[in-house]
């Protein structure tokens, strides 16, 4: 078994954070894992991406070759789109609905979605709207995790262990914020199966 | 044996630790940064080793060989480029006794993710004739870097260990081992073998050299370049380094046969290994992940025996970063296609200045200041304020090395060009910024020099500075620039026209002046709140 996950978004959007989560909890699971990511000036409010592979057998390779992707998982709706030539035929893309417009040029989202769901299995979130109803629109990201965790090959018990010991040191309120927005998300995911 | 999830670059640290070290020192560069960052937050749980940041990648490594002088084992990270900076005590250090453990952890950038350039290390450590380990998975980065001290220890060397991009920000599961405990205070008793006066230096020379035959030994030796012959396929063979390992391992199992494999990651490079290799194939395909350092040693001059196939007969892209895909078709497997990407026009997002950064205040008042010159000169540096180059600001007009605004400027103005003006963020004018101005000054160059002082390491994660801003102005002024022609501002929207007029006043002034505009990095003042909540 292999699980690759390219996990996309805006530099400050918390993608790294998505990453760390899930890495943790499959490797919690009994997985092997690598993660690959991106430091330094990209993240900058640029276009941010990350490498997540999840596998049963030994990984060679950090970075997912195209058409290999099983997952897109993605914090903003059009970063998922650059990816698309990494996605398998049958594999799912995951996004959130909230455009982050800091450049001039930002398409009108309606077209966005609307190439969004013309492909063969995405999933688009409402991922700010289901933070803020979880206590804090920081929690978005964990919202993503939640949603992506009705496809991820990981159980919810590990990757909820994995998101409380990474966020413990930020307080009982922030892990509690974290869990509600995980199982909105998820609940989300499941609802549109 | 303990389990850990590590990048790359922790992997290192934590080798490093394990391996003994007292000291480590560095430069914040991306994708070195995390090594020393890893110390540092590890070295209260790990034991008790100096870790810290240096004002430039050359006081690093000096600071380094003398912890190594006195018998103890020591760590020094840079990226790339910082090597460049370093080189001067880097290659003389290979001439000196190195006692206690020196091992130089360099981190290349290819692809240039966030660097000026996509030079190759592994030159480096050829140019100062020493051993170069690299890595391919986290794991061997922990090992390895252990190893490169008992070597360096051996051959009385310093050695490095070459990482990039990909595996220093990657992470995977490490399993360390038993620490060994740090070296006691022993200094060295080779007597010359730290002075290089010429006729040190002479005899020095000489013995690295004699010991190039005990280091390809070593080399030959080593599991690390593992060659697998199959008698039976003669068309080709294949040698990987680096992460070119990863991408055809990535790819084998498509191959209708499996080619004889050497993989090098210890240098110097195994020639016997190699021609071994080559007497068996009729092509040579060389994956490596950097410049084509094996491939054009191995294409020389004269006509190789075997054909050989890379970047150089353009077979692989010969610029950026090596992919599973992009080695495909010297393997001679068709590309993969996934889903067509095509039809949606998806803008670029190019990274830029955080909203609320002091430097777009600084931009706006540059900007205004200058909009009465016409031609003008704004030679520039590196860091997050580089990114003044692109619109909106386009304030900028050069970035070249670590402190290389300074002396540009001065330059320019010499030749006769007015308004020279060079802007420079306060860890980079720390870095290699002071000489320049020294000269400046000394010069009576009609310059003036804008310091964004955000009192941070910004651009690589927000690390302290070597000064705290309070002293940079009293370090201007020591520098001999007149005190009148010293300004400070606060670069925040509501004084960008009075900071537009005093910056204006100062081009106007026949001279050396600094403006030194300073307001926190907005992302390290959130951190530093996050800490201080938590505490």
């Amino acid at each position: 078994m292999k699980y690759d996950v390219i996990l996309a978004g805006v530099g400050g959007q918390g993608v790294l954070s998505v990453a760390a989560v899930i890495a943790l909890g499959a490797k919690n699971s009994g997985l092997q894992v690598r993660q690959s990511e991106v430091h330094g000036m990209a993240q900058r409010g640029g276009a941010v991406q990350a490498h997540l592979r999840l596998s049963d057998r030994r990984i060679v390779s950090d970075l997912i070759g195209k058409a290999s992707a099983d997952m897109i998982l993605s914090m903003e709706p059009i970063e998922c789109l650059r990816y698309l030539e990494y996605l398998q035929p049958d594999g799912v893309l995951i996004t959130s609905c909230d455009p982050v417009k800091n450049i001039p040029n930002y398409p009108d989202p309606e077209g966005i979605y609307e190439r969004i769901r013309s492909l063969p299995a995405s999933r688009l979130i409402q991922a700010a709207d289901l933070a803020q109803g979880a206590g804090s629109a920081r929690s978005t990201n964990m919202v993503m995790v939640g949603a992506a965790s009705a496809y991820l090959p990981v159980e919810e018990k590990h990757l909820l262990a994995a998101m409380e010991e990474l966020f413990s040191g930020k307080g009982g309120k922030v892990v509690q914020v974290n869990r509600k927005a995980f199982q909105a998300g998820k609940d989300t995911a499941v609802s549109v199966l | 044996m303990p389990e850990m999830v590590l990048l790359g670059d922790e992997a290192l640290a934590m080798g490093a630790i394990d391996a003994g070290i007292s000291a480590a020192y560095a430069y914040p560069g991306t994708p070195s940064s995390e090594i020393m960052e890893y110390l540092q937050a590890c070295a209260p749980r790990y034991g008790d080793f100096v870790a810290e940041w240096c004002s430039n990648e050359k006081t690093a490594y000096e600071a380094a060989v003398g912890v190594s002088l006195v018998g103890r084992r020591v760590l020094v990270s840079m990226k790339h480029v910082g090597l460049n900076v370093a080189a001067d005590p880097f290659i003389n250090s290979a001439l000196l006794a190195i006692h206690g453990g020196l091992v130089l952890a360099v981190a290349d950038d290819p692809g240039m993710h966030s660097s000026q350039n996509e030079q190759d290390s592994r030159f480096y450590a050829d140019f100062a004739r020493i051993i170069c380990l690299e890595p391919r998975t986290q794991e061997e980065v922990y090992t390895m870097t252990r190893e490169a001290f008992d070597l360096s220890e051996t051959y009385h060397i310093p050695v490095m260990v070459r990482l990039t991009t990909r595996i220093a920000h990657s992470r995977a599961v490490v399993q360390t081992g038993q620490r060994r405990a740090q070296n006691p205070v022993n200094k060295s008793t080779e007597k010359a073998g730290w002075m290089l006066l010429p006729a040190t230096a002479r005899k020095l020379w000489a013995e690295l050299l004699s010991a190039q035959g005990r280091f390809l030994e070593y080399a030959e030796s080593s599991p690390h370049n593992n060659l697998e012959l199959n008698e039976e396929f003669t068309d080709f063979g294949v040698i990987t380094a680096g992460l070119g390992w990863n991408y055809y391992m990535e790819n084998r199992d498509e191959l209708p046969v499996k080619p004889s494999h050497l993989h090098i990651s210890a240098y110097p490079m195994p020639v016997n290994k190699i021609r071994q290799l080559a007497e068996h194939v009729e092509r040579i395909v060389v994956i490596e992940e950097g410049f084509s350092f094996v491939e054009r040693a191995l294409l020389g001059v004269l006509p190789p025996s075997v054909k050989i196939s890379g970047k150089e007969d353009g077979s692989l892209p010969r610029t950026g970063e090596l992919t599973p895909d992009n080695v495909r078709g010297i393997l001679g497997l068709e590309p993969k296609k996934g889903i067509d990407g095509s039809g949606a026009e998806i803008p670029v997002r190019p990274p830029q200045l955080c909203a609320g950064c002091p430097h777009r205040d600084s931009y706006d008042a540059l900007n205004q200041a200058l909009a009465a010159f016409e031609p003008k000169l704004v030679t520039s540096d590196i860091g997050c304020y580089t990114l003044g180059y692109l619109p909106p600001y386009q304030a900028i007009e050069t970035c070249l090395c670590m402190g290389a605004s300074v002396g540009m400027a001065r330059g320019a103005a010499q030749a006769g060009f007015h308004p020279a003006v060079a802007v420079i963020g306060d860890s980079t004018f720390l870095h290699s910024g002071i000489t320049p101005l020294v000269d400046a000054v000394a010069s009576g160059a009609n310059m003036t020099l804008l310091i964004l002082d955000n009192s941070t390491t910004a651009m690589t994660g927000g690390q302290r500075t070597i000064l705290t801003s309070s002293r940079l102005e009293k370090l201007v002024h020591g520098l001999g620039v007149d005190p009148d022609h010293v300004k400070l501002i606060v670069p925040l929207k509501k004084h960008t026209e009075e900071n537009a007029r005093i910056i204006r006043g100062e081009i106007e002034h026949q001279g050396v002046s600094v403006i030194i505009a300073l307001r926190d990095c907005i992302q390290t003042l959130k951190q530093r709140k996050k800490k201080e909540a938590v505490q």
